[in-house]
């Protein structure tokens, strides 16, 4: 029987660059800064990947929507074992007004044309940490979803998801088609190795526009300022406890 | 519950993830400990996945992508196909590149006479310039006249990673294949011994040398004949450089540090640059440093840095800390208050000039750029040097691919003797030895005013270097700890908040990829008799001394996250005992237009 997954990749800054908020305060300076994959969705793609080489998966198609450069990031995930990648573009200059709520329309969009029989994401990207695109779909598609997935067993038409949640772990059994969101222990990603990098240049990546497929791309909310976390204060030394006390009593964290 | 059990666990699993054996760091790396005898590895697949190129470049830097590009261009122009391809062990082109830099254009300008046109990020002109020497609280100003190595009148300050980040775009729309996050690891040879191409890094190899599942291996890259652009100190250049004995002369070096500073607006010069020598070193101490003022992207951007020669002897010099305080000089300090630093990142750059340049060819080879040692140091650049050594290269190559299975060019070092590249290199070839006379840093001047502003480089002599730098180190007896001031936070920063900067970083599990010939050695060697210099002139801490965990006295940390692939530890370790090799691709920093 045929299992085709969506697998959401989103370009967002390297996790290992220093961030600096811009001049205007409107947002963090990306202009010549490195991006790569969302960590977490890398997790997410490798997920799938693994599923499709135990045969519980027969096509594993990459997503990514914005700017022309998410290109590199689904040739990457098309190196990783994606066997199609979709770009939904959006011109650059819109691109920082993109949410959750857009992607979700347009995840719904290709589900609709395309059919698909689960959706893979991170459990949020690094750069906004929102952690939505993947409860919206669901509630979109009437799907069910499971969430922070730490493990993951194809049941039927059924997946067996453990997540990881506050109070421990949680085991689910959820009924295809449904939205599974990856955290970091779910598995280690592989390498983009050269030997598929090359053979990924082969593999077809689709663009499509969001103006052709009619997503309303109004924006719901409005970034009204970014600016650096407050310097930290250095602390005080203080000699003994009867004057850490004191001083306690001093600032008002203990009734004197 | 899941506490109760994991204290214990911890212990013991960080240990061996920590490398330390016996209260000893312990070398895990597969070219110190051979896959070939380890039983883990017995019944793991080694078979490579193979591709053949006309020509492979190991760099993807202004020499490597120069190279590229005129092979496409001559190409083009006589009809003919050319698979050239480029390997570059940045996640992305520009993210190793670190310079100054002020650049002469007379390369760029023979390579894309249109540059300007194309959008090269080449337009900050040098406005004004001036030259000093530093004393505590004076300078001292250096007339600047007409053959004054460092005059720089009609050259370009630029962002060095933004040009070669627009240079691997032009190269791409010329046909060559690029792959950045992969690095070359091995050099394959052919059954005669000349060079066969590259093998890539493998991937998932764990920190203990056993393979992981992700394991897989790197791949050959075939090749008529591979250039060697790996920049100042390669790890691959310096295996051809032993394998074909290639070095007449030892090279000497320096380590660059720099900085790159937002400043206050109204101190801004867009086009100012300076240089100064003397203080913070002492007159008996080469190095000196660079300012440039520069705009970009509207932002008024300032390029500081300090170059320090590693052929110093007192085993406590710290080339980072000398930077920092090389800041609080009045004339600098002055220039930098108000201002936010936004970039950190230190490169290891050649000092040695014509006397230490190898032979360039070998069988199915050569070298270029700074890995063939071809930085002007009394000028203080390279870039031109490396972009024509390449396209001098390219030239020599091209002819011979039709007809040859192996291509050795051997009318490369001939074609680039007759260019600007050698012949300056020539006429200012005693500038920098003339430095370790007994007269130090004023001796040296009076040379250069003498020889080279009005002589022109045409003594009949040629100074040497001496020893290679590694050996110069004196004994810690005869010196004394250095205190150096404390950072402020505003002006002067502690080292790691520096290195945070650098965005650099490794796969934690995986081999630690600063080796050791011999484990015992920092210890026994490097710590007893030199009071453990590692961890004074690496400008990123990998290297620090820490109590050994099996009773007393200390061992060695190799804390490899933090390289930034500078190449210091490799050139300044007394009995070159680091061997520095490269980590998996995509690692290390990821500076932006340094």
């Amino acid at each position: 029987a045929e299992m085709r997954v969506l697998v959401g990749v989103k370009r967002v800054v390297d996790y290992a660059v220093k961030v600096r908020v811009k001049p205007d305060k409107t947002g963090v300076i990306t202009e010549g800064v490195q991006h790569s994959m969302n960590p977490f969705d890398e997790i997410a793609l490798e997920e799938a990947v693994k599923l499709k080489e135990k045969k519980a998966v027969t096509e594993v198609v990459a997503f990514s929507m914005g700017g022309p450069k998410c290109q590199e990031v689904l040739r990457t995930a098309l190196a990783k074992g994606a066997d199609k990648a979709i770009h939904i573009e959006i011109p650059d200059a819109d691109a920082s007004q993109l949410e959750p709520l857009h992607v979700a329309r347009a995840m719904r969009k290709i589900i609709e044309s395309d059919k698909f029989d689960a959706v893979f994401l991170g459990k949020q990207a690094i750069d906004d940490d929102a952690n939505q695109t993947g409860s919206l779909l669901a509630g979109m598609m009437d799907w069910p979803q499971a969430l922070y997935a730490s493990k993951v067993e194809p049941d039927g038409k059924s997946l067996k998801v453990t997540r990881e949640i506050d109070g421990g772990l949680d085991t689910i059994k959820v009924t295809l088609p449904a939205v599974l969101s990856a955290d970091l222990r779910l598995n280690e990603p592989r390498y983009a190795t050269l030997p598929n990098i090359m053979k990924a240049k082969k593999k077809p990546l689709e663009k499509k526009s969001a103006k052709d497929l009619g997503i309303d791309l109004a924006p719901q909310t409005k970034m009204v300022e970014v600016s650096e976390p407050p310097v930290r204060q250095a602390g005080g030394f203080v000699d003994d406890v009867p004057a850490l006390i004191a001083k306690l009593k001093e600032k008002g964290f203990i009734k004197a | 519950i899941q506490m109760r059990l994991s204290v214990a666990r911890l212990f013991r699993a960080s240990r061996q993830v920590n490398n330390v054996v016996n209260g000893k760091w312990t070398t895990t790396h597969y070219t110190v400990k051979e896959r070939s005898k380890d039983p883990r590895w017995a019944d793991v697949d080694m078979t490579r996945v193979t591709d053949e190129y006309d020509v492979v470049i190991i760099g993807g830097g202004p020499g490597g992508l120069s190279a590229a590009i005129r092979l496409r261009q001559l190409a083009e122009k006589e009809g003919k196909e050319c698979r050239v391809c480029v390997v570059e062990k940045a996640a992305e082109l520009g993210a190793h590149t670190l310079s100054g830099a002020v650049i002469e254009t007379r390369a760029l300008d023979e390579l894309f006479p249109n540059w300007s046109e194309l959008g090269a990020p080449v337009y900050q002109k040098v406005t004004a310039e001036s030259i000093a020497i530093l004393t505590q609280t004076g300078r001292i100003p250096v007339p600047i006249v007409p053959g004054v190595p460092l005059a720089n009148h009609g050259n370009y300050i630029v962002r060095l990673g933004h040009v070669v980040k627009w240079l691997g775009e032009q190269a791409e729309a010329a046909g060559v294949e690029i792959y950045p996050g992969i690095a070359a690891a091995e050099v394959l040879y052919n059954e005669d011994g000349s060079v066969k191409g590259v093998a890539t890094n493998d991937v998932g190899i764990a920190k203990d040398g056993s393979p992981k599942d992700s394991f897989e291996r790197g791949m050959e890259l075939h090749a008529k004949c591979t250039i060697f652009a790996e920049g100042c100190r390669g790890h691959l250049s310096k295996q051809v450089m032993s394998k074909f004995d290639l070095k007449e002369h030892e090279m000497s070096y320096g380590i660059g540090i720099k900085e790159l500073w937002q400043i206050d607006p109204a101190k801004h010069r867009p086009g100012y640059i300076e240089h100064t020598m003397g203080w913070p070193l002492t007159s008996t101490q080469y190095g000196g440093s660079f300012l440039y003022h520069i705009e970009s992207d509207g932002l008024p951007l300032v390029s500081i840095g300090f170059v320090n020669a590693l052929d110093y002897s007192d085993p406590y010099m710290n080339p980072y800390q000398e930077f920092q305080k090389y800041k609080t000089h009045p004339s600098i300090a002055k220039q930098l208050e108000g201002g936010k630093r936004i970039g950190y990142g230190a490169r290891a750059i050649n000092e040695g000039g014509f006397q230490t340049v190898p032979k360039l060819t070998f069988p199915g080879g050569c070298l270029i750029g700074c890995a063939a040692g071809l930085l002007n140091v009394a000028k203080l650049k390279g870039t031109h040097a490396a972009m024509k050594s390449g396209m001098v290269a390219a030239e020599a190559i091209f002819p011979e691919l039709e007809n040859n299975k192996t291509v050795t060019p051997s009318s490369y070092q001939p074609a680039l003797d007759q260019t600007y590249v050698m012949k300056e290199l020539k006429a200012c070839r005693n500038i920098r030895p003339a430095f370790n006379s007994a007269l130090g840093m004023y001796g040296a001047l009076a040379y250069a005013g003498l020889f080279y502003v009005l002589g022109r480089g045409k003594e009949p002599w040629t100074l040497q270097h001496g020893k290679p730098d590694n050996e110069k180190l004196q004994p810690k007896e005869s010196c004394k700890p250095i205190e150096y001031p404390k950072p402020d936070g505003k002006l002067t920063f502690d080292l790691l908040t520096s290195v945070s900067l650098t965005g650099t970083n490794h796969e934690e599990n995986q081999p630690a990829h600063l080796t050791l010939m011999d484990d015992s050695v920092p210890v026994d060697v490097n710590l007893t008799k030199f009071d453990g210099p590692e961890a004074r002139f690496c400008p990123a801490g990998v290297y620090e001394f820490v109590p050994s965990e099996s009773g007393s006295g200390q061992r060695l940390q190799i804390n490899a996250q933090n390289c930034i692939h500078c190449k210091t530890c490799d050139i300044k370790d007394p009995t070159q005992n680091i061997n520095w090799v490269t980590p998996q691709g995509g690692e290390g920093p990821k500076y932006n237009g340094m």
